[in-house]
């Protein structure tokens, strides 16, 4: 736009955070993890929180996303970012927004006790679930929400249901617990979806300002190497064979706990 | 001023651990130690401090991996089966190098062994009970007072050397009763934790990433390896700390920490009572160890009887500071006065020893 006297005004209307610093990202070409960190950052940045929050990241590739990010960051083991979380949490006395950064595997599989006691006590923390069907870090192994039929380096074959267990469907399952207060799931894999799961995100990280419980969201990524797909396949594959096992939405939204 | 009180060990360690400013416990229930439990359920939110009881062992280590990283002065307590489950998170506290306190109460061991009192940990908790090469401080009380005045050091020097401190106690110092001072000890100054995880708004934009995976990015791993272990070198130079009982005439030297210095001591006294030269030497730091201390009391002449409650742990490290292995002996485990879990070695037992070496 051309302001007065020929000087050019420029206004910032979409770009890099202000809190991401010039960094390499360390995943794959087409991986979903580093644009599903992005959208909480966003959120926080939209919400005011994200000079006060301290991000936890589990094991795996979910939060590498956060490296180079101006935040607060704890990674401890593979599995009990929820338990270092409310640590955290505890220790600031509540006056900090604290979320954890997991993998399926991380948040599902090795850490599905710390997630469930967490929920069980209504920590006042919230989750974020990246969900790529796989084990990504490792090489792509089944992991608790790899599809029936899905090939993978430990389901030669494809996931036998019988022999090697069946779809874990974390939100759906937490929504039913009383601690919780908010638990949905969301895309990424068109920019109608991305905006909803963002919607998703600033729910959650707003129940947790509000004090009432646990909130948690599960999001869907790709995970193109792994899969074997190109990233544009992988993709399609979320929209078509993914969220016919993971349905997309909201399952709990409570106001309070009682 | 300090307040004299007929209290039992687990509210020393309590007591200790409200004297050292900790206001944040996370804990599981495991018995011999669930009283320390209790006790910081039942104190700590009259001092508006967090207590949580955690689903597991792994999980009461991770609030306390947490709580640490956020900067305050954070424990919790459990006994041998349940230290071994924390193993793990422990070793990320290590590489991360978080100021944290967590008690072990030894009970017997392996497996779930016995709910009783008993030394099998000593291996455990000086080699770094975790997976890859690491150290924590580990502190042995032997009395109900320097239960209470070790968890202060312990909180100290977690806080000046950014390490795990361990207090390595047993069934039995924890279920005593003995007269103490209970009162906050002053060790100085430690540094300040900057570094704690707030959110950048508190801390003028600075952000600190407290990461188990530092080693994946520069100043590569090697590097932070051989940080770590300097600091285990200037910790073993400077806080090396012993007891010692009659021992600068012995001849004989009794070695041993926890319940079993107790009857040790008794045994010193049976001895001196009859004008044998016996003495102790009751290692406070278990790691570090009083290497230095020992060799030079086996350089002027002196033997050894290594007493503890195991089958032998603590002897390897007293074989390592004395190079004449025969100098060394040890009564163990072997010597209670009953087979089963209540079994203890008494000062008789010791004595008797004594007295077929001397």
């Amino acid at each position: 736009m051309n302001d007065k006297a020929g000087s050019v005004h420029k206004e910032k209307i979409y770009g890099p955070s202000d809190y991401k610093m010039d960094f390499p990202l360390p995943s794959c070409p087409g991986c979903g993890s580093p644009s599903a960190c992005k959208i909480i950052v966003e959120a926080l940045e939209e919400l005011g929180l994200i000079q006060n929050s301290v991000v936890v990241i589990g094991v795996g590739c979910a939060g590498m996303g956060f490296f180079g990010t101006k935040m607060d960051m704890a990674m401890c083991a593979h599995g009990p970012s929820p338990s270092v979380a409310a640590g955290i949490k505890h220790a600031n006395y509540d006056d900090v927004t604290v979320f954890t950064v997991q993998g399926d595997g991380d948040c599902a599989a090795i850490g599905a006790g710390y997630l469930i006691n967490s929920a069980a006590r209504g920590d006042k923390i919230t989750i974020f679930m990246f969900n790529n069907t796989n084990y990504g870090t490792t090489g792509g192994q089944m992991a608790p929400t790899t599809l029936l039929g899905q090939v993978t380096t430990t389901t030669p074959q494809g996931r036998d249901g019988m022999a090697h267990g069946y779809p874990l469907h974390v939100p759906e399952m937490l929504a039913t617990m009383k601690g919780v207060a908010y638990s949905a799931r969301g895309s990424i894999h068109n920019f109608a979806h991305y905006q909803r799961t963002k919607k998703y995100v600033k729910s959650a990280l707003q129940k947790q300002t509000a004090g009432i419980g646990l909130s948690f969201v599960e999001i869907l990524t790709a995970c193109p190497v792994n899969w074997r797909m190109e990233p544009i396949k992988a993709i399609r594959w979320i929209e078509e064979e993914v969220t016919g096992e993971y349905p997309l939405g909201e399952f709990k939204n409570a106001d309070s706990l009682d | 001023m300090g307040e004299k009180m007929f209290i039992h060990g687990y509210e020393a360690v309590g007591r200790g651990a409200l004297n050292a400013g900790c206001l944040h416990f996370f804990g599981y229930p495991i018995t011999p130690q669930n009283e320390i439990t209790e006790f910081f359920a039942r104190e700590l939110p009259q001092r508006r401090g967090r207590f949580v009881q955690a689903e597991s062992e792994s999980s009461s280590a991770s609030f306390v991996f947490g709580a640490a990283a956020a900067g305050v002065r954070v424990m919790t307590s459990t006994a041998s089966p349940g230290w071994g489950l924390m193993q793990e998170i422990l070793s990320h506290i290590a590489f991360c190098e978080l100021p944290c306190v967590v008690v072990n109460v030894q009970r017997g061991g392996p497996g779930q062994g016995t709910t009783r009192h008993a030394q099998t940990d000593y291996l455990s908790a000086t080699r770094g009970g975790g997976h890859g090469g690491y150290k924590s401080i580990v502190l042995a009380p032997s009395s109900v007072q320097e239960c209470h005045d070790l968890m202060q050091l312990a909180f100290y020097l977690a806080d000046k050397y950014r390490i795990l401190t361990v207090v390595l106690a047993d069934g039995i110092l924890i279920q005593i009763a003995e007269y103490i001072d209970v009162k906050p000890l002053d060790f100085g100054p430690v540094p300040p934790k900057d570094w704690a995880l707030k959110g950048i708004g508190k801390k003028e934009g600075r952000f600190d990433y407290i990461q188990s995976t530092r080693g994946l990015i520069p100043p590569i791993y090697k590097n932070i390896v051989e940080q770590l272990h300097e600091k285990y070198g200037k910790i073993a130079e400077y806080e090396t700390r012993v007891r010692t009982y009659q021992a600068d005439d012995a001849e004989l030297l009794l070695i041993s920490y926890g319940y079993v210095a107790r009857c040790c001591e008794e045994a010193v006294n049976m001895a001196r009572s009859e004008g044998l030269k016996v003495g102790m030497i009751q290692p406070i730091t278990l790691w570090p160890f009083p290497y230095e201390t020992l060799e030079q009391k086996a350089s002027q002449g002196c033997r050894f009887l290594v007493v503890e409650d195991s089958m032998g742990q603590l002897v390897e490290d007293v074989r390592l500071a004395v190079e004449d292995k025969k100098r060394v002996a040890l009564l163990g485990m072997s010597s209670r006065h009953l087979a089963g879990e209540l079994g203890m070695i008494f000062p008789e037992t010791i004595f008797e020893e004594v007295r077929k070496l001397i």
